[in-house]
């Protein structure tokens, strides 16, 4: 019968629109200043740099490779090597320029740096009053500690830590192994 | 000139005192004491000044609050909560609203014709709330009282269609151009059914003046059904038809298609920004209201009070709780139905509202000559009749409308 599906729907939305003031599980969203839905383990936003210990500069994890600035498909990394007093390159970033207004939050540089060294962050608040100067990250507002990178995405974080100390065991043995073969040439050698 | 100062203060004090005693007739009152104070030469004019003052601030106040019943209802009806922002519960949403349209920079199409497309929404505004000035707000209380007020609605609300027409014919955009000429056939069709279902009313009053067809449905049967038209199975059915009509002529969902905003950015809308668009807002919210308001004067009594013993709220307030909860009738449709196709909406009135006014017009007449009957059942029996010639035809009306068609297999044929 004609009209009898319009007085269907019309309950229907009656019963939302009542149903709205007892039952807050019936929202579907927050207030949301106030309020933040937490973020998914793999949520990313922008790329930023992990540094071991307490020293953002010393402890830098980056050695200036430039493969992510190879990689990344809109070009928004800009790196340039420091060299000491003669002029030997170092493996250490003079200048590490992001600009997050081109950033496409991709995630490739992190897939490909050998060195566990740009991870992607999860803070997604980065609305400025300039639209280019305050969007080019630098060096200084890019590094962040290994803890800062343990906090935000735990298990990520766990995984490279366990890796890298094992790396550094097996790092540490072999050299060790080396070392005993290399006093244990020595031993035979005098005679 | 002290003496006449005293005489002025103690009429003012009388006329705020009568007013306090009866509420009812408060504004009525305050308005002929107004106007009493200025020389014979000017009170036409001045008593028309109130009345228009009166009803731009009433209906501009019901405009900001409908615009956030509207967004505050769509939010609660899509689980969220609304605008809750300005200040508290967001119900300073209208002021924010209001001063960033006025702070919008208006923008002109280049190719434009900048006069008309100026004029447009000016006709618009002016057009919708002419159609206010006939309405009876309250006991005593409508702003004019035309003989033929009906025909003077229906006169100023179908110019309000001319000016979409102007909007869209102005903007020199093909979006806006497209959705005026659908605002003129949405015009056409739906302004018969509504005509024919208000003539139903005319019919049995015998009057084009709204006046008296307030006045013919006050009182009450049996002690305590009201007299309403909506409550008599021609008035029902009269009702339907002419709240149908009065959702396309106010564009409003599901007949917004001059406006459809998938297909035809935002139709006559499209080239307007700033405080014109806010003046095409607001004649479609002064429209909606005028339009409710005539269907709370022609079926739901106007201004007369629901129940016997709550006769002593003044009359305006009935008028104005009907209008509102009209108002909100909308907005629940709104909330409910998606819009219809351009050949559905014609269907529906050509084929169904149509034919079912004139049906409802012949049952109207039977129900007049049949007032006479005094036999023992009569009122069932002019119930039962009335019914049976409504619904059976409606019955097959609807059938005929939700049969599927079958279409021929298109076949493309590509230049080779």
């Amino acid at each position: 019968m004609l009209g009898t599906g319009i007085i269907r729907g019309l309950v229907v939305t009656a019963r939302n629109f009542l149903g709205s003031f007892y039952d807050r599980r019936r929202f579907v969203t927050v207030f949301y200043p106030e309020q933040k839905v937490e973020m998914p383990e793999r949520f990313r936003s922008f790329p930023f740099l992990v540094y071991d210990g307490e020293d953002a500069v010393r402890g830098l994890r980056c050695v200036a490779c430039k493969i992510c600035e190879k990689n990344c498909p809109p070009q928004c990394i800009y790196i340039v090597q420091q060299r000491d007093e003669k002029g030997k390159p170092l493996k250490h970033p003079a200048v590490f320029d992001l600009d997050i207004s081109v950033c496409m939050s991709c995630g490739i540089c992190v897939e490909v740096c050998p060195f566990d060294s740009i991870k992607m962050d999860k803070v997604f608040e980065v609305a400025e009053s300039a639209r280019f100067e305050k969007l080019l990250f630098g060096k200084a507002a890019l590094s962040k500690s290994n803890a800062y990178y343990r906090s935000v995405s735990p298990a990520d974080a766990g995984e490279t830590d366990a890796r890298l100390e094992e790396e550094k065991k097996a790092a540490a043995a072999k050299a060790q192994a080396a070392a005993q073969k290399k006093s244990a040439a020595q031993a035979q050698e005098p005679q | 000139m002290n003496e006449l100062f005293s005489e002025w203060v103690r009429r003012a004090v009388e006329t705020l005192s009568e007013m306090l005693r009866n509420p009812d007739q408060a504004p009525v009152v305050g308005k002929a004491f107004i106007v009493s104070v200025f020389p014979e030469f000017l009170q036409g004019v001045v008593g028309a000044f109130i009345s228009i003052a009166a009803l731009i601030s009433v209906f501009g106040g019901l405009f900001a609050l409908l615009t956030l019943m509207e967004r505050k209802g769509l939010g609660r009806i899509q689980n969220r909560p609304g605008p809750n922002r300005v200040g508290p519960f967001g119900i300073l949403q209208p002021v924010a609203d209001g001063l960033k349209m006025l702070t919008k920079e208006d923008i002109v199409p280049f190719r434009a014709d900048a006069f008309l497309h100026f004029i447009a929404p000016v006709i618009l505004v002016m057009m919708s709330l002419l159609t206010l000035a006939v309405i009876p707000y309250g006991r005593n209380m409508a702003p004019i009282e035309l003989d033929s007020a009906l025909l003077f609605f229906f006169a100023a609300g179908a110019c309000t269609e001319l000016a979409v027409f102007l909007a869209g014919w102005a903007s020199r955009n093909k979006y806006s151009l497209l959705g005026a000429m659908r605002a003129i056939a949405q015009m056409i069709s739906y302004e018969l059914p509504l005509l024919l279902a208000s003539f139903s009313a005319v019919l049995l009053v015998g009057s084009l003046s709204l006046v008296s067809i307030v006045d013919s449905q006050g009182g009450f049967m049996l002690g305590v059904l009201p007299k309403w038209n909506v409550l008599t199975p021609w008035g029902f059915v009269g009702f339907i038809i002419f709240m149908i009509g009065a959702f396309a002529e106010s564009n409003r969902s599901p007949f917004d298609l001059p406006e459809a905003e998938s297909e035809l950015i935002a139709g006559h809308l499209t080239e307007y920004s700033g405080f014109k668009y806010a003046l095409f807002f607001m004649a479609e919210y002064i429209g909606m209201l005028a339009i409710s308001g005539l269907a709370v004067t022609l079926f739901l009594g106007g201004w007369h009070a629901p129940v016997p013993f709550l006769g002593w709220v003044p009359s305006y307030c009935w008028f104005f709780a009907k209008l509102l909860t009209l108002a909100c009738f909308f907005i629940w449709v709104r909330a409910t139905l998606p819009r219809l196709r351009a050949d559905q909406l014609m269907a529906l009135a050509w084929k169904c509202l149509i034919p079912l006014s004139f049906i409802n017009l012949g049952v109207t007449v039977f129900w007049h000559y049949s007032a006479a009957w005094s036999f023992a059942m009569a009122l069932p029996a002019r119930w039962g009749i009335a019914f049976l010639a409504l619904a059976v035809p409606y019955t097959f009306l609807a059938r005929q409308l939700g049969t599927k068609k079958t279409f021929a297999r298109r076949t493309y044929r590509f230049a080779e």
